[in-house]
């Protein structure tokens, strides 16, 4: 088989005295979509942050298989190449969209920035290429010149994927996508991104407390707690035959419906 | 001519470990050793509680066993599941074993026909050549055919389980693994079921089985795999 598109080998995360995460290894095959769930404060957005190259660890190493650049250090990149490669080969889902968005300029404008940023230059191009985006995350054409400050939660959530799907990622991060989102709202934009992640082949680092969007949308899982990798394995396996006693609690915690 | 097996299980221990009871562990699984070969079915029989379940959902790479080895014939070579890492027990998922389980897990807004389709489309296989055979299926299994764009939310167990069986069953995997696949189902559907798993053992596939309804498992199965707890008296 092919060669891992990431990999992480100890990496560990300080805050002062306090051990974000610590000494986290594995790595993502092609096609891979993988969960890491765990309480707040587990550690979770700390690992994707320093995954995704935004935020430095102070121990280990993260290697990307890149499209471009073949094998690189993600942390050993110059701060413009890792800009670079994460506007052309990543995307990266905020849970707040306002932060992954520009709130300023147009739907469009959102999604047509990223296609100049990796060389786009024909104005009808980009136009075309941004509405049949639009309506890929169901969202109508009569809003492409809105601004995301008119849109409701689901549809900024929904806008910020085609703003970094519209670019064709190898590797999407994101980090809780449907948090904060009504629950009709969140099987909506679910169903959207599993279809996504299936269509494209996507392969995806998703950070979630919430173990039926792990369910639904991952292949395997990473279970934190206290910055720590507790236990990982097919999302079926970790979630119907849980070994360790953290993930034991977590899944007897779910609430049946 | 008796075919070699393309499933081959031995020395399998598999316990759970209560960690909110004490750690108190309940053994499920002793030194299981079977093979199937295709053409065959192999019933799993035994008492409620014995473990049946557990053993199926062990072969397919549900459950981890601590011990022991599940080997499968996938793409010409013989891959071990205890251990596997992920990508390894999803391949063989994807192009190998199929496993129909007694309840449907539901997709929110996904079609009943997307929900069948999708195993064969991961496959590579057109979009409207996986449709065309779901809805095939699903007419087979009585599905009115109102239905088939509808999510299986709403629809009632016995039609959820269908649509489970159809899914389980549009990709043609050389391994099924059946858990109760009529459990819920009225005689016509329970005869059109077992029409389809004889068809598929008949067309080579290995298949292994728990099927509390004799009447359902005299039709199917080729041989009987007796289960029963460690300690159990036979």
């Amino acid at each position: 088989m092919s060669d891992p598109l990431l990999s992480a080998r100890g990496v560990t995360k300080r805050f002062g005295g306090r051990t974000a995460c610590r000494d986290v290894s594995f790595d993502l095959w092609p096609g891979e979509v993988l969960g890491i769930v765990g309480e707040s404060g587990s550690g979770k957005t700390t690992l994707l942050n320093c995954l995704a190259g935004r935020m430095t660890p102070d121990d280990g190493t993260v290697t990307y298989e890149s499209a471009a650049a073949g094998t690189v250090d993600v942390h050993g990149l110059s701060e413009a190449r890792r800009r670079l490669l994460a506007r052309t080969e990543w995307g990266f889902v905020n849970q707040d969209a306002r932060e992954g968005l520009r709130m300023g300029v147009s739907a469009g404008a959102n999604i047509g920035e990223r296609l100049m940023a990796i060389g786009a230059r024909h104005y009808g191009t980009i136009r075309q290429t941004s509405a049949d985006w639009l309506a890929r995350v169901e969202i109508g054409l009569d809003r492409l010149d809105d601004r995301p400050t008119t849109y409701s939660g689901g549809m900024r959530q929904r806008l910020q994927i085609a703003r970094n799907l519209v670019s064709e990622p190898r590797l999407v991060f994101m980090d809780e996508p449907t948090g904060g989102l009504d629950v009709s709202v969140q099987a909506r934009l679910l169903d959207l991104l599993r279809g996504l992640v299936d269509r494209f082949h996507l392969s995806a680092v998703l950070v979630t407390h919430d173990l039926g969007v792990a369910r639904l949308l991952t292949h395997r899982l990473m279970v934190m707690q206290g910055g720590q990798v507790v236990e990982d394995g097919l999302t079926d396996q970790v979630l119907d035959d849980p070994q360790h006693a953290y993930t034991q609690m977590l899944v007897a915690s779910i609430l049946p419906v | 001519m008796s075919m070699l097996p393309v499933l081959r299980v031995s020395a399998l221990n598999k316990s759970f470990v209560m960690h909110a009871q004490g750690d108190l562990a309940l053994p499920v699984l002793q030194d299981v050793a079977l093979a199937v070969a295709p053409g065959e079915c192999l019933a799993l029989v035994g008492p409620s509680g014995a473990g049946k379940s557990t053993l199926l959902r062990s072969l397919y790479g549900n459950y981890r066993p601590q011990s022991g080895s599940i080997q499968v014939r996938h793409r010409d070579r013989w891959v071990e599941l205890v251990g596997a890492e992920p990508r390894i027990t999803l391949d063989v998922r994807r192009h190998t074993m199929g496993f129909v389980s007694q309840f449907l897990r539901v997709i929110p807004r996904v079609g009943a026909v997307d929900v069948v389709a999708e195993p064969m489309v991961r496959l590579g296989a057109p979009l409207d050549e996986a449709r065309r055979r779901a809805e095939f299926l699903l007419g087979l299994l009585g599905i009115p055919a109102r239905l088939w764009a509808l999510p299986p939310a709403t629809f009632s167990g016995g039609e959820q389980q269908r649509v489970n069986i159809a899914r389980s069953l549009i990709a043609d995997y050389p391994i099924l693994l059946l858990d109760e696949p009529t459990a819920s189902l009225d005689t016509a559907n329970r005869d059109g079921v077992v029409d389809l798993i004889r068809q598929r053992r008949e067309a080579g596939a290995a298949i292994v089985g728990i099927f509390h309804d004799g009447a359902v498992r005299d039709a199917v199965a080729t041989r009987l795999h007796n289960v029963a707890l460690p300690g159990a008296q036979p």
